[in-house]
Order: C-alpha cells, then sequence, then structure tokens
C-alpha cells in the first residue's frame, strides 16, 4: 500500500512539470493550431542559465527570478524576430522554424555547458517531510506548480490584458478591430509559455540531473499530457499532466518496469488521436501538426 | 478641400472616394463614391453579392482598394493599421457574428472596452490599485451595455452556444462599448422576427441618440432602412446606382430594376 501511494504522490509531482511543460505547448496552441516541438529545449537552456546565475553566486530565488525573466523575454523576442514574418507564410515554413529552434537550442546548450550533467540544486533539499511517502523536492514540485497555475488563472481570468491576449487567440480578426496588438498578444504569449517551461526546467533537474537531453523525454509526456487534456485546453494540460504521470508510476512500477515506462506516453498519445482526438476538456481535434 | 456645392455644407464625417475591390476577375466594388454626415444613419442597400460587405471591411481595414480613398474626419484611413481603428472611433458587427466564442458575453463585451482603457502590461502585472478601480467602472459601463441590448441573462454564457439573432446584439452591445463615433452594422436585423425588428429599429435610434453615433446601416429588410435611414446608397454589382434621400431611392428606376432583377 505505502508503494502504491508512493508511487502516485511521486507520479502527481512528475505529472505537475508535464503538466506545466504541456501548458506551456497549449499556450501557443490555442493561438497557432501549432506545436512548438522546442518548448522542452528552451526550458532545458533556461535552465542552465540559472544554474550558470547560481554557479556566480546568485541565492536561489534571485536567480529563479532572474531567469523566468529573462526566458519571458527571449520567447517574446523569438516571437518577434522569428515567427512574426512568417505569420501568413505556409505551414511548413512555421514546423520547421520549430525544429530549426529544437535543434538550436539543443546544441548550445551542449556547446556552451557540454554533455555531463549537473548537479542541479533544489531549495528543500535539507528538509524532511517526516515521511517516506514523498520527498520534499516532490512536494516543492506540485506547490511550485500549484502556485504558477494560480498566478496564470488570475491573470488570464482577472486581467484585461489576460482577456485581451484569449481574445487575439480566439478570433484575431475580431480582436484587432477592438484595437487589441494581436501581434504582441502572441509574443506575449510566447513569453509566457517559455517562463512556464522555465520554471518547469528548474523544478526538474534536481530530479533528473541538468544535461542537453534533460527536456526530450518530458516533452514526449508533455505532448501526451495536452492530448488528454485536450489540446486547446489549458486547465486540460495539467489535469492531462498529473493523470499521464500517475499512470507513468503506476504502469512502471506493476506492469512494464521502468525501461518501458516512456512508451506509456506513447501509447497515451496513439489511444487519444485514435478514441478521443479532443481529449478530456478540448473543443478542437487535433487535425494536423 | 476642392470647391464642394457651392454653399457651405459640413464637412462630412466619412467620404468614401471611387473605391474599386478586385479580387482576382471579380469586380467587388467599382468606383463607389458617397459622403456620410455626422449624426446620419446612411442606409446601403443592394442585392446579394453587391459588395456591401465588402466595402465595410474596407472601412475597417481588412481588406485593402485597389483604388480610391477614404476619409475620416477628413483624413485618409488608407495607411492606417487595423488596430487603431477602433481609436479612431470606427466601430462595427459582422454578418456571421465575429464573437470570441469560448469567452463569456460579458467577457466579449469587456474586450469592446480595450483601446479606450489605460491599462498597460505593466500595471496589469502588478495589478495596481488603479487598474481594479478602471476595471470596476468598465464592467459596470459593459453590463450597461448588456442591459440596453436585453442580454443581462447571457452574461456569464460562451458566446458560441448562442443562438444566432442573441449572438448578433452581442456584436452591437460590443461595438458600443467600444464608444464609435461611426458604427457599421451589418444586416444587424438577420434572422429577426417582426417584432424584434421594431425592437431594434428603435433601439439604433436610441444609439444614434444617445451616443451621437453616424451609423452605415447595410440591411436586406427594406422596411428597416427606410424608415430610420437619413440617407440612403444603393449598389448593385459593385456601382453606386442611387444615393439620397430613402422615398428617392426606393423609387428610383434603376434600384427597382435591381431588386426585380434579382427576383425574377
Ligand atoms: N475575400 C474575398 N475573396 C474573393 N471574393 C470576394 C471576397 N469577398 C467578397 N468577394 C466577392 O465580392 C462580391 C461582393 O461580396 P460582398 O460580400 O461584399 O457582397 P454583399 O453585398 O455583402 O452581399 P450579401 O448581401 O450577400 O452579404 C461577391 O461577388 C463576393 O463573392
Ligand atoms: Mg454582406
Amino acid at each position: 500500500m505505502d508503494l502504491f501511494v508512493s508511487q502516485v504522490l511521486s507520479g502527481v509531482a512528475s505529472g505537475a512539470i508535464y503538466g506545466c511543460v504541456g501548458l506551456a505547448m497549449v499556450m501557443i496552441f490555442t493561438s497557432t493550431e501549432k506545436i512548438n516541438f522546442a518548448q522542452g529545449e528552451m526550458a532545458t537552456f533556461s535552465t542552465y542559465v540559472a544554474w550558470t546565475l547560481m554557479t556566480v553566486g546568485l541565492p536561489y530565488w534571485a536567480a529563479f527570478a532572474a531567469t523566468v525573466a529573462i526566458s519571458f523575454a527571449a520567447g517574446v523576442l523569438i516571437q518577434r524576430t522569428l515567427l512574426a514574418p512568417l505569420r501568413d507564410a505556409p505551414e511548413m515554413s512555421q514546423v520547421i522554424v520549430f525544429f530549426g529552434l529544437f535543434l538550436v537550442f539543443n546544441s548550445a546548450s551542449g556547446a556552451i555547458w557540454g554533455y555531463l550533467p549537473f548537479d542541479f540544486p533544489s531549495p528543500v533539499k535539507a528538509f524532511s517531510t517526516g515521511t517516506t511517502l514523498i520527498g520534499a523536492h516532490q512536494l516543492f514540485i506540485i506547490l511550485v506548480a500549484v502556485l504558477m497555475l494560480t498566478l496564470l488563472f488570475l491573470f488570464f481570468r482577472y486581467t484585461s490584458l489576460g482577456l485581451c491576449m484569449r481574445a487575439a487567440a480566439q478570433n484575431p480578426v475580431s480582436a484587432s478591430l477592438m484595437g487589441v496588438r494581436v501581434g504582441w498578444m502572441l509574443a506575449l504569449g510566447w513569453g509566457l509559455s517559455a517562463a512556464v517551461g522555465a520554471v518547469a526546467g528548474i523544478m526538474v533537474a534536481p530530479v533528473v540531473f541538468l544535461e542537453p537531453q534533460m527536456m526530450v523525454g518530458v516533452l514526449l509526456y508533455a505532448f501526451a499530457a495536452a492530448l488528454v487534456g485536450g489540446i486547446d485546453s489549458p486547465p486540460g494540460a495539467f489535469v492531462g499532466g498529473i493523470i499521464v504521470g500517475v499512470l507513468e508510476n503506476l504502469v512502471g512500477t506493476y506492469l512494464v518496469g521502468t525501461d518501458l515506462k516512456l512508451t506509456v506516453a506513447l501509447v497515451l498519445i496513439i489511444a487519444v488521436l485514435i478514441f478521443k482526438p479532443t481529449g478530456l476538456f478540448g473543443s478542437r481535434r487535433v487535425a494536423r501538426v | 478641400m476642392g470647391v464642394a456645392q457651392g454653399v457651405s455644407a459640413p464637412a462630412p464625417l466619412v467620404s468614401v472616394r471611387g473605391v474599386t475591390v478586385r479580387f482576382g476577375g471579380i469586380l467587388a466594388l467599382d468606383g463607389i463614391t458617397f459622403d456620410a454626415s455626422e449624426g446620419d444613419i446612411v442606409g446601403l442597400i443592394g442585392p446579394n453579392g453587391a459588395g456591401k460587405t465588402t466595402l465595410f471591411n474596407c472601412l475597417s481595414r481588412l481588406y485593402v482598394p485597389t483604388s480610391g480613398d477614404i476619409q475620416f474626419r477628413g483624413r485618409s484611413i488608407m495607411n492606417m493599421p487595423r488596430h487603431s481603428i477602433a481609436g479612431l472611433g470606427i466601430g462595427r458587427t459582422f454578418q456571421n457574428a465575429a464573437l470570441f466564442d469560448t469567452l463569456s458575453v460579458l467577457d466579449n463585451v469587456l474586450v469592446g472596452s480595450h483601446h479606450v482603457t489605460r491599462s498597460d502590461f505593466l500595471s496589469n502585472a502588478l495589478a495596481l490599485p488603479w487598474v481594479a478601480r478602471e476595471e470596476k467602472d468598465i464592467e459596470a459601463r459593459a453590463i450597461e451595455k448588456l442591459r440596453f441590448m436585453g442580454l443581462e441573462s447571457y452574461a456569464d454564457q460562451p458566446a458560441g452556444g448562442l443562438p444566432f439573432p442573441v449572438k448578433k446584439r452581442v456584436e452591437l452591445a460590443r461595438a458600443l462599448m467600444s464608444q464609435p463615433t461611426l458604427l457599421l452594422l451589418d444586416e444587424p436585423a438577420a434572422g429577426l422576427s417582426h417584432g424584434e425588428i421594431e425592437t431594434l429599429s428603435e433601439q439604433i435610434l436610441r444609439i444614434r441618440e444617445t451616443e451621437k453615433v453616424t451609423i452605415l446601416l447595410v440591411e436586406h429588410h427594406m422596411n428597416l432602412v427606410m424608415s430610420i435611414s437619413d440617407q440612403v446608397v444603393a449598389i448593385d454589382f459593385g456601382k453606386k446606382i442611387a444615393d439620397g434621400k430613402p422615398s428617392d431611392v426606393q423609387s428610383d428606376p434603376a434600384v427597382i430594376r435591381a431588386y426585380l432583377g434579382e427576383k425574377i
């Protein structure tokens, strides 16, 4: 029983990370109908930035905040300089940019910081939860994810900028006629996605060690999470993440063993696409990538 | 300004000058020219495919005319970016109701106020106190618009699931929220019953009265157009065929021919 509970809880923790990366993908998907395959690599790069800031002496939370801000700015910049000019370009050109970003960030991480895994700090390592069921860092991941989601929810629900971003994603033509700068809303969406990805990277790094391929597996789970939740539903992505994380752990523990865990994500992706393309909370079917 | 009609008429609010729009082989608008005076309701009529919506799309900068010019308050809008049209004071509704489907009716109307608000990204992010105060005022105004259009009971419903005529009322409320000086209404009476058209015509007249707004009204419902317009412009195959007082346009042989020709 203890094994089951602890597997579920650690599934929730890793699921929270899948959910955050999934959410980052969904935020871009809802306004562009495209999956940013580079989301994970951007997050890895951000995590390296955080690591560097900590190495030069910044305290954890200062480095955390600075990394989130830098990632946000970088996300905005990438959208404005690389994707905005391609708005009317054929679908394939934009997808190529995503792959290009994947390669650029992946190789840049390796070129700058090397391929050896780094130990990444967690501010709660010294603490104990007083139980063997869940580790301090896992609890920390869940808390940070929930806090971040709450902030995003409040932002999108209760600020006029959040409202404009939702409107621009929904109906760009109408939004622009209301005076909304649709191009900038897309850029802000990229900024927020990059920031959310950075947080996910900083959270996952102490668990998996920081190395250039750190997010490759996570991205696959995150994509599964986004699909399970319904590719255009931000809360769905997070719920989907939790479901995927828990399933991954239970299937890994009781059925297939850890070596085959990654197939859980693939099986889920295929199953959702075949049996319920709108996911749990979504409204749009995934017709193209 | 060139020599106009001799007497010094007030400068028109909108001046459409020789606007031509070509889509490949189709000439959707062919040198359309007319003026609309401040405070007037100007009806735009014409058979299906005449080019009425195309003209609206030029006025809101969705289409770029092949040639010609559109002036608003004496200044050309041909170089204005689309997102500054609302700020200029041009609001519109769409023939097919282009709402934000997953947003609630209230949120849809709130987006309409976007360009009037001062909130910028930073103050939003920091949730500065005056942002909250301003947002309260705006919400109160939005609710007032909903009430005016008889939509209070829909406020929290997602706009996408509403019946078409209700959607069109939401769109009108959203357009009013942007405090326009020129309001473009594309077939606001589509799908309405006789009684509802009565209500709509009263609402349009009240809007003109209270908001001091000039209205361009595209409508197939002749009774509505003829009863509330100060001026009517008739278009057929992209060309203007009549322009004047409703009674004159209604009895214009070219107009009668255009409509009879369509029906037979
Ligand atoms: N984006 C476009 N691309 C190609 N042709 C277009 C486009 N928009 C309009 N047209 C064409 O221009 C002509 C005028 O269309 P428009 O929609 O302006 O007519 P309308 O007067 O609004 O008609 P209705 O009363 O049916 O709404 C039509 O032949 C239409 O097919
Ligand atoms: Mg039309």
